[in-house]
Parts: structure tokens; sequence; C-alpha cells
């Protein structure tokens, strides 16, 4: 089971560099917004992971709840001031 | 008990690759969206359930599905506020050319 968690995490870390693809070649500003949501959920997910390989997941799941409520106010704050600022 | 933990996180672990691939290939911002916003959550939601499954009955548990409520909601509410965004500031949404094969 140790072996599969493993996998899994490296399956998702590099999942998080496609994203980091977009985030670096978007033609978009709204690409970037998007590949660095991505990036984010993969965050959380290796966070998780991280603490059920470590068996101390009741310290990893804090942070990642914390990641997870942050994630939504940066995100927001940015889509609401590209909306307001107008054309980029 | 394993194999149930096993099947649901691979089953989200191809979520996620689906997304990935969706997230390079889609030709445009509105497109990419529908990989991030409904693929991306499905696959989040399965593996974190998955790891809720593998934990048993404890707080920690409670906890994983208390972050996965929380990414259900939010990852279509940061979808939906970017896209606002991006068609209020004037950008076309994607159409198929004519005389271009697919």
């Amino acid at each position: 089971m140790q072996i599969f968690f493993v996998a899994v995490l490296l399956t998702t870390v590099a999942l998080a560099l496609v994203y980091l693809f977009r985030m670096v070649f978007g033609p978009t500003l709204f690409d970037r917004l998007l590949g660095l949501n991505g990036i984010s959920n993969k965050a959380i997910l290796i966070l998780v992971l991280i603490g059920t390989l470590y068996e101390r997941l009741d310290v990893f799941v804090d942070i990642s709840v914390g990641y997870a409520l942050l994630n939504l106010v940066g995100a927001v704050a940015v889509a609401k001031y590209l909306e307001m600022k107008g054309m980029p | 008990m394993s194999i149930v933990v096993i099947l649901l996180i691979l089953s989200g672990l191809f979520f996620l690759v689906g997304a990935a691939i969706g997230m390079v290939r889609l030709p445009d911002v509105f497109t990419r969206a529908h990989a991030l916003g409904l693929t991306d959550t499905l696959g989040l939601t399965l593996v974190l359930f998955g790891v809720a499954c593998y934990q048993g009955f404890t707080l920690s548990a409670v906890k994983t599905v208390l972050i996965l409520v929380l990414l259900c909601l939010f990852n279509p509410v940061i979808t939906h506020v970017g896209l606002r965004a991006a068609l209020r500031t004037g950008l076309q949404p994607w159409t198929h050319e004519e005389g271009e094969g697919a």
C-alpha cells in the first residue's frame, strides 16, 4: 500500500508540471489563472497524500484546508481586479 | 476495503490525467475551463474520497471529506469568476473556422 501511494504522489507531481506548462506558455492572462488554480488543486492533493504516506494526516489536513480557502480568496481577488480594470 | 480504496484512487487518477490532457490540447480558455472545472473536480473528489476510506472513521477522514466538499464548491466558483472576467474584457470564444478541417 505504501508503494501505491508513492506512485500516486509521483503521478500527481507530473500532472502539476503539465499545469505549469499551461501557466508559463498561456496565450492570455486567464489561461495563467486557470493553470494556477490547477496547480493549487494538485498541491492540496499532494499535501493530503504526503500526510497519508507519513501517517500524520492530522497535521497535513489542516494545512490543506487553509490552502483551499486561500486559493479561493486569491483567485477571486485576481479575477475581480482584472474584470474591473478592463481590457488587459 | 483495500480494493475499494485502490479502485477509487485509480479512477480519480484517470479523470485527473484526462483533465491534464484537456488542459494542453484544447484550443481556447473557454474550452480549457471545462477540463479544469468539471473533470478536475471529479478526479479530486474521487482521490480524496479514496484517501478518506483508507483512513477509516477518524477525525482526519472527516476533515478530508470537508476538503472534498470545499473543493466541490470552490473549483466551479473560481472557474466561473475567471471566465466572466475573460468575457467582460472582450475575449472572443473560439469557433470553428470555415474551410479548416476540425
